[in-house]
């Protein structure tokens, strides 16, 4: 399980604020932080404080990638933003996002194959996120096609059903993880999926239960990597617990630990 | 159409771990020998790195055997109630590479000889033969902690691979090996469940990954070897698949379990359909170590010359590059 640390966003009081005075301090301790509890990707995200920028994203990538190792998920609709984080960054990062609007692969998929990085592909286009997974397994399989055609890898590519808070768009969740299951017949090999978790118990009671029952259910139809909080020691044991279930990693007695380790 | 070779990319990487310290290294091996460090399934050049052929060492008693049968006893017979001169006899009449030691005569229920005793005797092999050591216990957990403690303090600097540590009784040896810098190999009973938490209660020790060999505890070819052979496939699938605490080297040792069934034991008289006596256990100890190198063996402990030197050549035909240009 890929798990792709969400902290790093301007819309978080502290971020945003670090941003703005561009004070490395606070971001490089979520770095550390979200590494530690067991995050694979840092996503990083400007937020609404400041201009979303090429300047900003870069500085973004610098400050992380000088405390911790791990690959940075540029979390941007800006498309020089995401050229300038990827100029400066080590090792194979991942674009978040593209969708299935043709303009928009147009723009993001040359840079993906030019950089060898990994990309974020959001079922949708731009009439919006779509009701059932028929209609989302279609906008995966246009991203699929196009991404194949420009010659990148599926293992590159992460198809983004989109998820929904289940208070106000329950009848999305079961589509969703129909979806997952399409979506990994689509291609041999297949594409990797990822959520966007925490989507799914926004301004709901009891929200971080009802993402970690949802990250084990989608993970039971195939989910291969998610956007969530890294540091809720209970959806990491969750995962950690699923991956042991599913035959993903090899049991041992201290399986909460070790996935912590890996 | 072209046929297009299908390549597995691996992540992980099994450790690669030397036994044995020369002189510079300071230890008073004139030789050393290094396994692991594969990076594709057993012999699957084309996809990965093979750096290391798997070795086969000879095994030795620290007294003369009781129940070895008739084929053992014509190759060892003259030199196997003193070990020095058995060891010598494995290199240089038979060029032996490794040579493990059993120290057998610590039993409480035989000799029971003391720890000081079995130091002399380490040190007195140490001495016959320049090729590095495996050491191995008498199968008594508590004088297994004893001598192995006395033994590894008399090999200090030697660089060698002791066992076992086990789940329940592995941190008086793991201590021990540290202390006087050792390997150790790590035996959990056919189930990788246990072999990997051991692994993790030998790092949390710090005991350094690339200083502890596997023994996944195989049986004989006819009796239950399939068993540890898929318990060997899924842990070198395990390091392949990046999982740090399976990417130890392994070891088996073939001799003791090929030796130990009627098959290799029984007179001609005794079972007429099963052929020369004189042939039979070499082979069946031949077969089981040639197919557990299918499962990723990285050291084989044989008992009989005849069996190295085949197996041996198997490898050798086996470490033959096979990548498609």
């Amino acid at each position: 399980m890929i798990i792709i640390g969400e902290r790093i966003n301007g819309m978080f009081n502290d971020i945003g604020e670090a941003i703005k005075n561009e004070d490395p301090e606070p971001i490089q301790e979520w770095a550390v932080k979200q590494v530690e509890a067991g995050a694979d990707y840092l996503d990083a995200n400007v937020g609404p404080a400041v201009e979303d920028s090429p300047e900003v994203m870069k500085w973004l990538v610098e400050v992380i990638q000088d405390e911790v190792d791990a690959p940075v998920a540029l979390d941007t609709t800006n498309v020089d933003a995401i050229e300038a984080g990827l100029e400066v960054h080590e090792g194979s990062a991942m674009i978040n996002s593209t969708t299935a609007q043709p303009e928009k692969m147009e723009s993001i998929l040359p840079l993906v194959a030019e950089y060898d990085a990994n990309v974020i592909g959001l079922a949708m286009d731009k009439s919006g996120v779509p009701k059932d997974a028929e209609t989302r397994t279609a906008k995966a399989m246009e991203i699929i096609a196009n991404a194949d055609a420009r010659g990148i890898p599926m293992e590159n590519l992460f198809i983004d059903p989109l998820i929904l808070p289940v208070n106000v768009a329950q009848d999305h969740a079961p589509e969703v993880l129909e979806t997952i299951q399409r979506v990994k017949k689509l291609a041999d090999p297949a594409p990797n999926t990822v959520l966007g978790l925490s989507n799914v118990s926004q301004n709901c009671n009891n929200m971080k239960l009802i993402n970690r029952t949802f990250l084990v259910m989608a993970m039971a139809v195939g989910l291969d990597s998610v956007i969530a909080e890294a540091n809720d020691e209970d959806l990491i044991d969750a995962v950690a617990t699923a991956e042991i279930v599913l035959n993903n990693d090899v049991y041992c007695d201290s399986f909460l630990n070790q996935f912590r380790k890996k | 159409m072209a046929v297009e070779i299908a390549k597995q990319n691996w992540d992980g990487q099994v450790e690669e771990l030397t036994i044995g310290a020369t002189e510079e290294e300071g230890g008073t091996r004139t030789s050393t020998v290094t396994v692991g460090g594969e990076t594709t399934l057993p012999f699957l050049h084309f996809e990965g790195e093979i750096p290391n052929k798997p070795v086969v060492a000879l095994e030795i008693l620290d007294e003369e055997p009781k129940d070895w049968p008739e084929p053992l006893a014509e190759v060892w017979g003259d030199v196997w109630d003193d070990p020095a001169k058995w060891a010598k006899k494995c290199v240089e009449e038979y060029g032996a590479e490794l040579i493990a030691l059993r120290l057998t005569s610590a039993d409480p229920i035989g000799q029971d000889r003391s720890a000081e005793e079995i130091a002399e005797t380490v040190e007195e092999v140490l001495d016959a033969v320049g090729v590095p050591l495996i050491i191995l216990g008498c199968g008594d957990e508590e004088k297994d902690n004893e001598i192995l403690k006395a033994a590894a303090e008399a090999a200090e600097g030697e660089n060698l691979l002791i066992g076992f540590a086990e789940e329940e009784n592995h941190s008086t040896i793991a201590a021990a090996c540290m202390v006087h810098d050792h390997n150790v190999i790590a035996q959990s009973p056919v189930d990788m469940n246990i072999c990997k938490q051991l692994n993790i209660l030998l790092t949390d020790m710090k005991v350094k990954t690339n200083q502890i060999v596997i023994d996944p505890l195989v049986s004989s070819l006819g009796y239950g070897m399939e068993y540890s052979y898929s318990v060997m496939e899924r842990i070198r699938l395990g390091a392949l698949r990046d999982d740090d605490m399976l990417a130890m080297p392994m070891i088996n040792f073939i001799g003791e379990e090929a030796w130990d069934v009627k098959e290799t034991q029984a007179s001609e008289e005794e079972k007429p359909g099963w052929g020369e006596l004189s042939t039979r256990g070499i082979q069946w100890e031949t077969a089981m170590g040639t197919t557990v190198l299918q499962g990723g063996a990285d050291i084989l402990v044989a008992r009989h010359p005849e069996s190295k030197e085949n197996i041996e050549a198997g490898i050798e035909e086996l470490m033959t590059e096979s990548s498609y240009e």
